[in-house]
């Protein structure tokens, strides 16, 4: 296998976006999926289809409408500048964000997934025994519900991985900036350089295949000692 | 000192309604059929019913009162309540071993009392439930009694002023239950803390109750201490959950015609069996209880025009 300086740049990139998207989209999809869990509201519904869409748009068109919001006169765009950062397209920080938006989904249904099925007792329980409603989120909800935030993160990292369409549009490939592993490939292919081409497909084939052995071995581990539990 | 219990609710299907003075000793069973309200009641008393209105006090100390301070209120949260709380299925925290379901509540309410508590209450604890060789274990690792013990033990080392238990046996099978009950017995004669038991069962309200309260509908129907409770023979008490033919306890013979509120010597047996409402004649027949040991016990049993509740006691139990 023959990577290129550049070819390892955009993996070092695609790293690295991709694990500050998954922090700041746990930090994120955590409150989300905890009011849809528990609201009665009648949001829920809209809210909760806001937040699949990016599972059914085609990436070009939330890329596209992001670079919108995000340049000088869209409303992202107008608040960045008003706060002196400039425009976030075509900038790391765009990539950061248009990922956010685009792997929601993946962050959210699982939590969603582990707060319901953890049900109101434990919440209950720990109040009666003197906790806060804090104080019982992180210390009983949050461990419970482990399962469900390794799920979300290793679906967000691998998804924000394998995103394409979203980081071509804001991104606007820039070497060294917003060039990610799946955009060199692009690159590659479009240079008819098939062996670097060659090279970084089957990294991701492989770390594609890696995650998903990491699951399916996770989640039976899981529901192994769930069965046992019950 | 009493406690106080004034609360409204509504629900969807039925809505709660009850106004009652308790002694703060001993333990309360809060009897009725199941959907009666006692369950709510009991999440109204620990704050976990938003939308209950009303007064919980326990003798001064005021844990909601939606009338005082022009209505503005007082209503602590569920945390700041000094309650325990012991759930119809044990609800042990998964994440935990039993010592460290024991320490959460523990640590917390030493916390809120800004004085140490004395590891030894813990220590206590532990041995009166037995459950000393449980400690390092997870809840998938007990028996369905033993769950229930270390929930108990749970609730206990946060020393509440009050302790809650909803239906705590309801979810074990006969044998489970029988090896839970006399622990709950022992708190009973060795605690000083106040105890709200919510139950269906007859043969618990024999063994446990001090003061009975019956519900029905969402009201209270009868409030006293257990004896006078049991002899009003007016009680439109419906028994068993599925409304279908129910026996618990032992089984009397047959022999001596009963009466509608009629209480009995047996031979050998010196207790009271009081029948309440049902057709006398129909299933009135009790007797000899030779065979039975002399706990308290009680039977149940369906009769033409509807439930009869019969409680059939030792004569140290009244």
């Amino acid at each position: 296998m023959n990577l290129s300086a550049e070819d390892f740049q955009a993996i070092a990139l695609t790293l690295q976006l991709a694990s500050v998207t998954t922090v700041l989209l746990l930090l994120l999809a955590t409150p989300v999926a905890w009011w849809l869990a528990h609201t009665r509201s009648a949001w829920r519904a809209p809210v909760a289809s806001l937040v699949a869409l990016p599972l059914v748009l085609p990436p070009t068109v939330l890329g596209f409408y992001l670079l919108v919001a995000l340049g000088p006169n869209g409303p992202i765009g107008q608040f960045t500048q008003w706060a002196g950062w400039g425009t976030l397209a075509f900038s790391f920080w765009g990539l950061v964000l248009g990922s956010i938006v685009y792997s929601l989904p993946f962050a959210v249904q699982p939590l969603v997934n582990a707060f319901e099925a953890m049900g109101p007792r434990p919440m209950e329980v720990a109040a009666t025994l003197r906790a806060s409603k804090w104080d019982a989120f992180f210390t009983v909800a949050v461990p419970l519900a482990k399962p469900g935030f390794v799920m979300a993160a290793m679906l967000s990292f691998a998804h924000t991985v394998g995103e394409f369409g979203v980081v071509l549009m804001i991104g606007g490939n820039i070497p060294d900036k917003t060039r990610v592993v799946s955009t060199q490939i692009y690159g590659h292919v479009e240079a008819m350089e098939y062996s670097q081409a060659h090279g970084l497909a089957g990294v991701m084939l492989v770390f594609s295949f890696v995650v998903l052995l990491g699951l399916s071995w996770f989640n039976r581990r899981t529901t192994r000692h769930q069965k046992v539990g019950a | 000192m009493n406690i106080h219990l004034q609360l409204d609710i509504a629900r969807a299907d039925f809505d709660v309604s009850v106004d009652v003075q308790l002694p703060a000793h001993g333990i309360t069973v809060i009897f009725g059929p199941s959907g009666c309200g006692k369950t709510t009641l009991l999440r109204c008393v620990a704050g976990l019913e938003p939308s209950a209105r009303g007064v919980v006090q326990l003798g001064h100390e005021v844990w909601q009162d939606d009338g005082l301070h022009g209505g503005k209120g007082v209503r602590l949260p569920t945390h700041q309540r000094a309650l325990g709380y012991v759930f119809q299925e044990a609800s042990l925290f998964d994440h935990l071993d039993v010592a460290g379901n024991l320490a959460y509540g523990h640590q917390r309410a030493e916390k809120q009392s800004r004085n140490a508590m004395s590891q030894a209450v813990v220590q206590q604890t532990i041995e009166l439930l037995g459950i000393g060789h449980l400690l390092k274990r997870r809840s998938h690792e007990l028996s369905g009694g033993e769950r229930q013990r270390v929930a108990i033990a749970r609730a206990l080392v946060t020393q509440p002023r009050l302790l809650l238990l909803d239906e705590p046996l309801a979810a074990l099978d006969h044998a489970r239950r029988q090896e839970v009950l006399p622990w709950l017995e022992k708190l009973r004669d060795d605690l000083n803390i106040p105890m709200l038991y919510v139950t269906h069962a007859v043969d618990e309200v024999a063994r446990l109750a001090d003061t009975l309260v019956v519900m029905n509908e969402g009201r209270v129907q009868a409030n006293g201490p257990v004896a006078e409770v049991l002899t009003q023979a007016n009680l439109p008490v419906v028994v068993g959950e599925d409304g279908g033919q129910r026996r618990l306890g032992c089984d009397v013979g047959s022999g001596a015609q009963a009466q509608r509120g009629n209480q009995f010597g047996l031979r050998g047996f010196h207790g009271f069996l009081v029948l309440f409402d049902g057709d006398a004649g129909e299933a009135g027949e009790a007797g000899e209880a030779a065979s039975a040991d002399r706990r308290s016990r009680a039977f149940t049993r369906a009769s033409s025009s509807g439930w009869l509740i019969g409680l059939l006691s030792a004569a140290n139990f009244f």
